[in-house]
């Protein structure tokens, strides 16, 4: 009985431990990175637990004022955001060829074909701050959405050519972005119906003369 | 764009100005020697928005609002 007991207890403890760990290795993280920034000076790196949020909401801010409205609506409302592949490439050897990516935040930069939905490549790229010795912690999500939007926009070649290639389904699950692109279709459909909505007031006018 | 605080404003001033272009000249060359990627948010005559890389404060549109300095891509999740 004492034997059962005492193996029953061991069990215990030892999933005990396997679910504590992983927050006990968080707590520590923190408390390391807490005290490398108080050691670094840097005051405004002490903990906030505000800061992160109010980053993401200037970083959404900043995104909206630099994308389509088209673009913003979708990232807001899909979460993600779709750009056309080809659109910075000076010399045109790739214009022509109807290709698109998908970025989202903090996951690789997909790369698919519109007509068929076919997905092409995960494009494995990040924003690392090389400002600070101890690193820091990344980018808030929209930030780092604006800055694959810029970089891909800007110098397509140039990321692509940083980030690592992988296959699809490497970091994304392929039926996420399969429903990602249904979800994205849908939308599309719904946005363009609004505006026809809106124009056929307009349209159903008589000319004058 | 700061890793874990987002937008901040690091320099601002006018290009008219000598001091203060000088001023921008520099700010923009420490910002690319620390590693980072700058890229000017624009308008085309259509009305499209798009964006454009800048390696060198020439590159810049003397009549652009802001250049937006962020960590150069680095290949992740290998």
């Amino acid at each position: 009985m004492i034997v059962a007991l005492s193996a029953t207890a061991i069990v215990v403890l030892a999933l005990l431990w396997e679910i504590a760990m992983p927050w006990i290795d968080r707590r520590l993280e923190a408390r390391r990175a807490r005290r490398a920034a108080r050691r670094a000076g840097d005051a405004g790196a002490a903990y906030d637990p505000g800061r992160e949020r109010r980053a993401e909401q200037r970083a959404r801010e900043l995104l909206k004022s630099c994308v389509n409205e088209e673009e913003w609506a979708m990232y807001r409302d899909l979460g993600f955001l779709r750009v056309w592949g080809g659109q910075s490439d000076a010399d045109g050897e790739l214009r022509g060829v109807d290709y698109a990516y998908l970025i989202y935040p903090h996951k690789p930069i997909v790369a698919y074909l519109p007509q068929t939905g076919r997905l092409l490549n995960e494009y494995c790229v990040e924003f690392p701050d090389e400002t600070r010795p101890y690193g820091s912690p990344r980018l808030p999500d929209s930030d780092d959405v604006l800055a694959k939007w810029m970089a891909l926009r800007g110098d397509e070649r140039r990321i692509i050519s940083q980030a690592n290639l992988h296959l699809p389904g490497r970091q994304i699950d392929p039926r996420q972005i399969q429903r990602d692109l249904w979800r994205l279709s849908r939308w599309e459909r719904e946005r363009l119906a609004r505006a026809m909505r809106a124009d056929a007031p307009r349209l159903a006018e008589p000319a004058d003369g | 764009m700061r890793p874990g605080f987002g937008e901040q404003l690091i320099a601002e001033g006018d290009v008219d100005v000598v001091e203060e272009e000088q001023a921008l000249i520099e700010e923009f060359r420490r910002q690319l020697d620390q590693g980072m990627w700058a890229a000017v948010p624009i308008t085309r005559a259509d009305g499209r928005r798009e964006a454009e890389m800048v390696r060198a404060f020439e590159e810049i549109p003397r009549d652009t609002g802001r250049v937006i300095f962020f960590p150069r891509a680095a290949g992740g999740a290998a």
